[in-house]
């Protein structure tokens, strides 16, 4: 077939359902504001309170919520996701606790629900039945960090299959090829790592976080969600290309820590 | 084949973040590994700085115990005491060709980490190697060595503080550090090209081995038998009698203590196919994915998986993966130090234990090599401790 009959053929094609982690971020933009995604080790800090921050998240505004699948070997993690990783497993958490629940409490969340966590405890649950029992919990994407394109296919094409979204991951040193190999089987929003390095907390984000937005822009159609290293508002004032969407994790891990409240530390940003 | 893969293993199994620096050396391997230049530093090297090649030892004693000709491949005798520098050397000097100006290394019993800061200070570069905190604390001598050589050690104090998170730690630092830095993988495990780099730099072993049988008995071994921890001493024995049909493969995992249910090192017997550390290999696990905590009374060979290529090869049948458990090696030990005047390391230790336990699967009068993959100097204080424990030491 040549390119330009399967140009006219996808023109006539209906338009792909619009996915519903790419609605809602689009929404939050609308309403002038980037999209809330606080990122949630399952289990942390224990079994109950940790149903308790998941309400309190719900509550306080968050447009998504990443729930972060522990495993023992978290190697794109920094320290405080890991130590949270390694308390939620010795809490007894598997990832069949996380979908059991979650089908318990299913229509429950106003926010969408993504899980994010590391390949090997999906590959062990079973792919087919993991999309199964993640549809029917209601999550609507999953964020594997240790799973780039050249491995995804399969994973991918299980989720689609029931509506749900693989999340991308681009970084500063993703070229605009490589994504432009991404943007060709992405949806939902694409998770823009805003350093070269782990998750946790930094005082200031790198400079080339704009050039990494610049080029993602140009890559995606999707929205852009920004994380690695985000903690307060002010962190992304004077960016000439706000992101679309603002993911947290270690500083909202560490605020539940000392004691806080999930739902306060939203309040910042609303 | 999927790129990267033997068979169902291997893979790239990483964060994006770690892509590119994994294709430069993908282009390095293809460009600088091949040329001339780079081969002829690279066997000057081998040759006049680490002490290649390495003796074939007879074993006589032994041999008339066992009913077959024993022989050593005497990687013991390497400088920095082990296999461990054929292949640091390697990365070492890729890596400043590629204009790294430090390497980072993951290190467990310390062999790799003392090589790699062997290599980077004959090679001018900066090196750091990340070492879980409890194998600093067994590991002592070997944490001096490469201060001595001008590394940076850093204890990893996450997880179980051994092998599998000074892994974790290094491809964390790596990712950070891409720029300046080559990550100087110590076996033949991890994410492609990982895997077949090193063994290509490990495969001096195997083709050594092949060119001294050939001229000392004009014919090829009927075995050949290495350790597997990470699998590179034996990938580097293996590879080159792959394709010899005549001539049978035994891989040696780590039992741990031996009874039922005990940590062990043996995912190939004992694990099931998984992903780890950027590659699908057999692993270590719990029925919900998580890494189980690995033992062996070998620092070296005490990591929860397995290189790729070998789980590979056991699962087409093409190498035999045995075990044997830590009282086994020990007796291996004292059998090689008495009976032959070797003090082997307790990793290569055994798959000397799997010769001496395994009579019946011996080719009678034929040849068997074993890589003698390591010497045992390192491991003084264990051998003391079980020895003294056992009352066979005043």
């Amino acid at each position: 077939m040549s390119a330009a009959i399967h140009t006219d053929m996808n023109d006539m094609l209906p338009e792909a359902p619009v996915s519903r982690l790419e609605a809602r971020v689009t929404a939050a933009n609308a309403a002038g504001r980037p999209a809330l995604v606080p990122f949630l080790t399952a289990g942390f800090p224990t079994l109950d309170r940790f149903w308790d921050e998941m309400d309190g998240l719900d509550r306080g505004g968050a447009d998504v919520i990443e729930i972060g699948v522990p495993f023992s070997d978290p190697v794109a993690d920094g320290p405080v996701v890991e130590a949270a990783s390694l308390r939620a497993l010795e809490n007894g958490v598997t990832l069949r606790w996380i979908l059991d629940g979650l089908k318990a409490r299913a229509g429950r969340y106003d926010a969408e629900l993504v899980l994010m966590g590391y390949y090997n405890p999906f590959l062990q649950y079973g792919l087919e039945n993991l999309a199964a029992d993640a549809a029917a919990a209601g999550v609507a994407g999953f964020i594997v960090p240790d799973l780039p394109l050249e491995e995804d296919g399969e994973m991918r094409a299980l989720l689609a299959a029931r509506g749900i979204d693989l999340i991308a991951l681009v970084g500063p040193n993703t070229s605009e090829e490589r994504m432009a190999e991404y943007a060709a089987v992405a949806s939902g929003y694409v998770y823009v790592v805003s350093v070269l390095g782990i998750t946790g907390v930094r005082e200031g984000l790198p400079p080339e976080v704009p050039q990494t937005l610049a080029r993602a822009r140009k890559a995606f159609r999707l929205p852009l969600a920004l994380g690695f290293g985000i903690k307060e508002p002010k962190q992304l004032e004077g960016f000439p290309d706000r992101p679309d969407a603002v993911v947290f994790g270690s500083a909202l891990l560490r605020h539940i820590d000392a004691g806080n409240s999930a739902e306060s530390f939203l309040a910042a940003w609303k | 084949m999927k790129k990267g893969y033997f068979g169902e293993f291997g893979g790239q199994f990483v964060p994006e973040l770690l892509m590119p620096p994994l294709r430069e050396l993908e282009a390095a391997m293809r460009d600088i590994l091949p040329s001339d230049k780079f081969r002829a530093e690279l066997d000057d090297l081998l040759r006049n700085f680490a002490g290649r090649e390495t003796p074939l030892t007879a074993c006589p004693t032994l041999s008339e115990e066992l009913g077959v000709h024993l022989w050593l491949k005497r990687e013991d005798l390497l400088h920095t005491g082990a296999h461990k520098v054929n292949n640091t050397l390697g990365q070492a000097l890729l890596a400043k060709y590629m204009g790294k100006t430090a390497l980072v290394a993951e290190t467990g019993a310390g062999q790799h980490g003392v090589a790699t800061a062997a290599a980077a200070a004959r090679l001018g570069l900066e090196c750091v190697v990340y070492m879980g905190a409890t194998d600093v604390v067994r590991q002592a001598p070997n944490v001096m060595r490469m201060k001595l050589l001008g590394a940076k050690v850093v204890p990893v104090q996450s997880g179980t503080k051994t092998l599998k998170d000074a892994i974790n730690e290094a491809l964390r630092y790596w990712i950070a550090q891409q720029d300046s830095t080559h990550y100087c993988f110590g076996t033949a495990a991890g994410p492609h090209p990982f895997p077949t780099l090193v063994r290509d730099l490990q495969s001096v072993i195997g083709r050594e081995t092949r060119a001294q049988m050939l001229e000392r008995t004009g014919r090829l071994p009927d075995m050949v038998v290495a350790c597997v921890g990470g699998g590179s001493n034996a990938i580097g024995m293996f590879h080159p009698f792959v394709d010899d049909a005549s001539v049978r493969i035994v891989g040696v995992e780590a039992a741990g203590t031996g009874e039922p249910g005990c940590y062990n090192s043996a995912p190939i017997n004992l694990g099931r196919p998984g992903v780890l550390h950027g590659q699908m290999t057999m692993l270590l696990q719990d029925g919900d994915g998580q890494i189980e905590p690995s033992h062996s009374v070998s620092a070296g060979l005490d990591y929860p998986g397995v290189g790729p290529e070998h789980a590979h090869l056991g699962a087409i049948g093409r190498v035999t993966y045995g075990m044997a458990t830590d009282s086994q090696a020990l007796e291996a030990f004292q059998a090689l130090t008495r009976r032959e005047g070797i003090i082997p390391a307790l990793e290569s230790s055994h798959a000397l234990a799997w010769v001496l336990n395994n009579r019946d699967k011996l080719p009678a009068g034929g040849h068997v090599v074993v890589n003698l993959s390591g010497r045992g100097d390192k491991d003084m204080e264990i051998v003391r401790e079980v020895l003294f424990r056992e009352g066979e030491l005043a």
